[in-house]
């Protein structure tokens, strides 16, 4: 059995307000292992942004347990790049956060950096990059401190269509090398298959854990490659089923 | 070759373009100075030249620079505008600092917020002039009370001014900073404070007016010297000229410490914009 990751063990969130309490998670149990790419859809407003707080220790589960085993980085919809800040003093930031800045660990986030073809824009503002690089620049951001588990909250969803498919396949080849951990949560279902090994499907809120799916692809990790396969049309159909119940 | 020429006819028609631009910048300070001739000049003409008005009612031009080379020559001109000058630069400093810690102070605590804003709505709400017998009593008639009056006329907007930036910062940069497992230090430091750049400078400009206002209102109140002791010496004593003097002169002070906010904003926010 691999090792787990990430496991949530019937938690429940109840959110309180003045007008009243909302329950935005109910008995959610699922694991990630080691490695494993997990994709979790659902409708909207069914507290997809919560999951990824809880699983970040953002927030405390009102009742049972959210396990994590190892370092977490948290990856928005935005790139959320400090205007005033370069590329190179962007990616530093959570190494100066954690008070991990030493010189060692600036070289490899900055060789990391120059990996993934941000070499030449290291010195330059975000405002100077495009969309897709400026997202590639917030996933380095994520990896600069080495976490043991990436948390994706919907990091294509403000980029326009033809971006978004490149920066997914360039986000999934980064993340599938460096050998990361990631739960991808979005409510875009032929992205969830092109790029999990593993789809969840959550229910309206409260939200629990209404299917699991393995996804059959094979050695086929490309999401572009992932898209042009037989069997991807139906998945998409039967996950936008299982959405809609 | 091809690409050459191209090349060379955009870098041509860019020239033209550059060029464009300059006449158009020569354009408007010509009209902008012509305006400024044309003001006193009108304002000349219906005094002395034409004597439509008593220049007893309206000053004029020329009266003004006698009546400046008159300060100027009794050695009181720069005395004047010192004296209103320090109390004004020193109430802004004063203002914005205070303003800025208690902005943080409010950003930092929000029972303190709560606690605080009613009674932060007030005194903005309040005349401040309404203070003035209770500043003379407490500091005297001196310039402790006229900086004292541009501190207070200027400390809330700037406090209300600054909070709203700091209120304003990002969410999702908070949370991706919380994520980060970054403390509130760490979030005032690295992401508050370098955010609220420019909210800081046009805070700036609001508090040099405010200042000015401050000043000048103080030293109709209670002073023995400056350029608002001119102006209500000068009504007082109906010496149009010393009151068009002192204000002409405190409309260039004005823009002169306006210009410098300016200058300041360029150095600071060159590279701050998204």
């Amino acid at each position: 059995m691999k090792k787990q990751m990430l496991r949530f063990s019937r938690a429940s969130l109840i959110y309180h307000t003045r007008h009243g309490e909302t329950v935005a998670a109910e008995n959610l149990s699922f694991t990630v292992d080691e490695g494993e790419f997990v994709a979790i859809i659902g409708p909207s407003g069914c507290g997809k942004t919560t999951l990824l707080s809880l699983a970040a220790g953002l927030l405390k589960p009102s009742a049972g347990e959210v396990e994590t085993f190892g370092s977490c980085g948290y990856m928005l919809q935005k790139d959320e790049l400090f205007p005033w800040r370069t590329i190179e003093k962007n990616i530093f930031l959570p190494l100066e956060i954690k008070r991990q800045n030493t010189a060692e660990n600036r070289e490899r986030a900055r060789a990391l950096a120059v990996k993934y073809g941000l070499g030449d824009f290291l010195q330059s503002y975000p405002s100077e990059l495009s969309g897709g690089m400026r997202q590639r620049a917030a996933l380095i951001r994520t990896l600069a401190t080495d976490p043991d588990i990436l948390l994706l909250d919907e990091p294509f969803s403000a980029l326009d269509y033809q971006t978004r498919l490149n920066v997914c396949d360039d986000v999934a080849a980064i993340i599938r090398s460096e050998g990361k951990t990631a739960l991808l949560i979005t409510h875009d279902i032929s992205e969830a298959i092109s790029l999990a090994d593993r789809v969840l499907v959550l229910t309206k809120r409260p939200a629990h854990v209404a299917f699991t799916h393995e996804m059959d692809f094979g050695d086929v990790k490309k999401p572009l490659s992932r898209r042009e396969m037989p069997q991807f049309s139906g998945w998409f159909e039967k996950l936008w089923k299982e959405l809609n119940q | 070759m091809k690409h050459r020429e191209v090349k060379e006819l955009c870098s041509h028609e860019h020239m033209l373009y550059l060029k464009k631009r300059k006449q158009r910048q020569i354009v408007v300070w010509t009209l902008r100075l012509a305006l400024l001739v044309l003001f006193f000049g009108a304002w000349e003409l219906i005094t002395t030249v034409l004597g439509w008005v008593d220049p007893f009612f309206m000053s004029s031009p020329s009266r003004i620079a006698k009546t400046i080379a008159g300060l100027y020559e009794e050695g009181t001109l720069f005395y004047h505008i010192g004296v209103t000058l320090l109390e004004t630069v020193i109430g802004f400093v004063i203002a914005v600092v205070v303003g800025c810690v208690v902005a943080l102070a409010l950003w930092w605590s929000e029972t303190l917020r709560k606690v605080l804003e009613p009674y932060i709505v007030v005194l903005n709400a309040l005349p401040k002039i309404a203070l003035g017998p209770i500043i003379i009593i407490w500091f005297g008639t001196g310039s402790e009370a006229i900086i004292f009056m541009t501190v207070l006329v200027g400390v809330i907007v700037a406090t209300l001014h600054m909070l709203a930036a700091f209120m304003e910062t990002d969410r999702n940069k908070i949370l991706l900073l919380r994520s980060m497992g970054a403390n509130k230090w760490q979030i005032l430091y690295k992401l508050v404070i370098p955010s609220s750049l420019a909210s800081f400078i046009s805070m700036l400009k609001v508090a040099v007016g405010m200042s000015w206002i401050g000043s000048i209102m103080g030293e109709y109140i209670v002073s023995r010297a400056g350029l608002g002791y001119l102006i209500v010496y000068g009504g007082q004593v109906f010496k149009l000229d010393l009151v068009m003097s002192a204000t002409l002169i405190l409309c260039i002070l004005a823009a002169g410490m306006y210009f410098l906010v300016v200058a300041l904003e360029k150095v600071l926010v060159k590279n701050a914009e998204s």
